[in-house]
C-alpha cells in the first residue's frame, strides 16, 4: 500500500464533498478531468449487469449542465447535504490511474430542518493523481446501496 | 355503498372538484385497496423480459398486497399472492431470482411455480406423534392466484372476478399506442425507486396533468422536449382511467411561452453540451417524441424520446408511493441507439432533469391540504368534461381519472 496514494485520494474526495455540501457546485465539475466520466447508479443495478444511471455524465461540460440547470432551471425546495467518507480502498493501480473505493453516508437536510439519512454507498473512483492541475477524478461511479430514493435527488452525491 | 363512502359527499360540481379529504381519509385508503387494487381493475405487474426463464420470479404488487410472478417449466406465467398458506409469512424473500419451488422459510412449507401448495413438512408428524389431523385441508388456504394477461411484453394481474378482458379494458387506443412502444422484444437496462411522499392519487394525478408538464419543468420546455404549442394531443378514454398525452418533436414555432413572460421561457439559458444529452433518433417512425400512457390504476408506459420505461405506483401507506421504474431498450438495439437510451435516461427518475420535480410537487399538495380536508381543489382547465381533445392545456385526463375512481368506489 502506498499511503501517499491514500492520502491524495482521501484529501481529493474530501474537497469533493466540502464543495457540494458547502454548495459551491460550480466548482464540482472541476475534480473531474474534461473527458471525466461521472455516474450514480445503484448496486442493484450493478449486480445485475444494467448500465443505467440515475445521473450519468460523460464530459466536464455534462457536469456543468447539471449545475446550470439545477441552478436555473430545476425547482426543488432548499436542502443541503452533509457527507461524511470512509478511508479510501486503493483497489489497483492501472494504466490511466488509481481505481479507489471510498463508503459515504449522506444526511440530507431541509429547510424546515428536517434531516435524514439519504444515502449510503461507495464510489468507485479512477484517479489521475499527475493531472494539469492536481488529482482529478478521470471516473466517477457512485453506487448506492440501496433501490430507493426519497423524493428527488437534485444536488450531486 | 357501504358505510364509510356514505358519510362521505361528493361535491355537486362533480369533476371539476376534488374534496381534500381524498388524500388523508384512513377508511377511504383501505377501501381502495379492496375495490381498485384487489377489485376489477388490471395492475401492470413486471415485464415479460424480467421473467427470462422458466423458474424466473419476480416479486410485485397489488396495491399494498405482496405477489410473486413466476415463469413456469413450460413458459406460462403465473402470478400469486405472496403470503404462505400457513401462518401467513411472505413466501418469496427476493426482488427476483430462479427457483425450481418455493419455499416458506417459517416452516418449510413447499408450493410449485404456479402457487399451488405442494408440500407441508411433518404433516404427519414424526414416528405417528404430532402432526396435522387429517381432515386438515391445507391447499385451501393456498395464496390466492392472479388472473394474468400478457400483452406486448407486459405482464397485467388481477384478483377481480368482474375484470373485462384486458384489450377490452385498455381500449383500441391504448392498444396502439402500447404496440407502437413495444415495437420488439424488450430488454430491461435498469431500474430504482422514488419514494414519493404522497398519497398515490397525487402522483397518478400529476402524471395525467398535461397542464403542468411545460410549467413545473422548465427544462423540459426550453429544450421544446413538449411545449404546449408543440402538435400535440390528449386521449381519455371511455370511463376515464386511461389517458395518452403525446407531442410531435417539431415545433410549430409558437412563441405562446415568451408572449405570456412565464418563468419557463428563459430563453437565456442554454446547454453547453446538449447534444451528449438530448440526440435522439425517430426509432418509432412517426415524429413522436413524446408520449406518457396511463392505465388505471397505477401503470405508467413512458417513451420521451429514446427513453423508455414504465413505472409501478404502489400504495405504501396514506401519505407515502412507492414509484417503481423499470426502464428497457430492445434486443435489436445497436450500440448508438443503447448509448442513447442511457444518456436520455438523464432526463428521467428522481434527478431528472424533467421529471425530478414531480415527486415532490405531490408531497406539496400533500402538506399544503394538511388542515383543509373539505376544502376542493379546482379542476376546469379545458372545461368540465374528460373527452379526448388536441390541446394539451387541458385537466381533462384528471377529470378521467376521478370519473373511474368514483365508479369504482361508488362515490
Ligand atoms: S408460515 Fe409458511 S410454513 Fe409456516
Ligand atoms: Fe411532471
Amino acid at each position: 500500500m502506498n499511503l501517499e496514494h491514500v492520502a491524495r485520494i482521501a484529501d481529493l474526495n474530501a474537497r469533493y464533498a466540502d464543495a457540494i455540501d458547502a454548495d459551491r457546485l460550480e466548482a464540482w465539475p472541476d475534480f473531474f478531468l474534461d473527458d471525466g466520466r461521472y455516474r450514480i447508479t445503484t448496486a442493484e443495478n450493478v449486480a445485475q449487469g444494467l448500465p443505467l444511471s440515475l445521473i450519468y455524465a460523460a464530459s466536464r461540460a455534462m457536469l456543468r449542465d447539471r449545475v446550470r440547470a439545477l441552478r436555473e432551471a430545476n425547482v426543488y425546495e432548499a436542502q443541503s447535504y452533509r457527507h461524511v467518507l470512509g478511508a479510501p480502498l486503493i483497489a489497483n493501480v492501472e494504466t490511466g490511474g488509481l481505481r479507489a473505493r471510498t463508503s459515504f453516508m449522506v444526511a440530507r437536510v431541509m429547510r424546515t430542518g428536517e434531516t435524514m439519512l439519504f444515502a449510503t454507498g461507495y464510489y468507485d473512483d479512477r484517479v489521475v493523481l499527475d493531472a494539469a492541475d492536481g488529482a482529478r477524478f478521470a471516473e466517477k461511479t457512485v453506487i448506492l446501496d440501496s433501490r430507493q430514493i426519497d423524493t428527488l435527488l437534485a444536488i450531486p452525491l | 355503498m357501504n358505510i364509510h363512502t356514505a358519510m362521505r359527499q361528493w361535491p355537486a360540481e362533480g369533476l371539476t372538484r376534488v374534496p381534500y379529504w381524498v388524500y388523508s381519509d384512513r377508511a377511504l385508503y383501505d377501501e381502495e385497496q379492496e375495490r381498485i387494487f384487489r377489485g376489477d381493475t388490471w395492475t401492470f405487474l413486471c415485464m415479460e423480459a424480467e421473467l427470462p426463464a422458466p423458474g424466473s420470479f419476480r416479486a410485485s404488487n397489488l396495491g399494498d398486497m405482496p405477489v410473486v410472478v413466476t415463469r413456469d417449466a413450460n413458459g406460462g406465467v403465473h402470478a400469486f399472492e405472496n403470503r404462505c398458506a400457513h401462518r401467513g409469512s411472505l413466501l418469496c424473500l427476493k426482488e427476483r431470482g430462479e427457483a425450481r419451488e418455493i419455499v416458506c422459510v417459517y416452516h418449510n412449507w413447499t408450493y410449485d411455480l404456479t402457487g399451488r401448495l405442494t408440500g407441508v413438512a411433518f404433516r404427519r408428524g414424526i414416528a405417528g406423534k404430532g402432526g396435522m389431523p387429517s381432515d386438515c385441508k391445507p391447499e385451501e388456504h393456498a395464496p390466492r392466484q392472479l388472473r394474468i394477461a400478457l400483452f406486448a411484453g407486459l405482464v397485467f394481474g388481477t384478483l377481480g372476478r368482474n375484470t373485462p378482458p384486458l384489450e377490452q379494458y385498455l381500449g383500441a387506443d391504448h392498444v396502439a399506442r402500447i404496440r407502437r412502444v413495444m415495437r420488439a422484444p424488450a430488454r430491461v437496462i435498469g431500474g430504482y425507486s422514488q419514494i414519493i411522499p404522497s398519497n398515490w392519487k397525487l402522483y397518478i394525478e400529476n402524471v395525467k396533468d398535461s397542464y403542468h408538464a411545460s410549467l413545473l419543468h422548465m427544462f423540459f420546455t426550453t429544450f421544446r422536449l413538449n411545449r404546449l404549442s408543440q402538435k400535440g394531443g390528449l386521449v381519455v378514454s371511455e370511463r376515464g382511467g386511461n389517458h395518452i398525452s403525446y407531442s410531435m418533436t417539431q415545433d410549430v414555432a409558437g412563441k405562446e411561452y415568451e408572449q405570456a413572460g412565464l418563468r419557463s421561457a428563459n430563453e437565456a439559458y442554454a446547454l453547453e453540451a446538449p447534444d451528449m444529452l438530448l440526440k435522439s433518433v425517430d426509432e418509432f417512425g412517426d415524429g413522436i417524441g413524446l408520449q406518457i400512457l396511463t392505465v388505471f390504476p397505477g401503470f405508467v408506459l413512458q417513451q420521451i424520446r429514446n427513453c423508455l420505461a414504465v413505472r409501478r405506483v404502489v400504495p405504501r401507506g396514506l401519505n407515502k408511493t412507492e414509484l417503481a421504474w423499470t426502464c428497457f431498450g430492445f434486443t435489436t438495439d445497436d450500440e448508438t441507439l443503447a448509448e442513447l437510451r442511457l444518456r436520455q435516461a438523464n432526463l428521467i427518475g428522481p434527478a431528472g432533469f424533467i421529471s425530478m420535480e414531480d415527486g415532490a410537487a405531490a408531497g406539496f399538495v400533500q402538506r399544503g391540504v394538511a388542515g383543509a380536508p373539505d376544502a376542493l381543489s379546482l379542476v376546469e382547465m379545458g372545461g368540465s368534461g374528460t373527452a379526448s381533445e388536441e390541446s394539451r392545456v387541458s385537466e381533462a385526463a384528471v377529470r378521467g381519472f376521478w370519473k373511474d375512481y368514483r365508479r369504482h368506489m361508488g362515490l
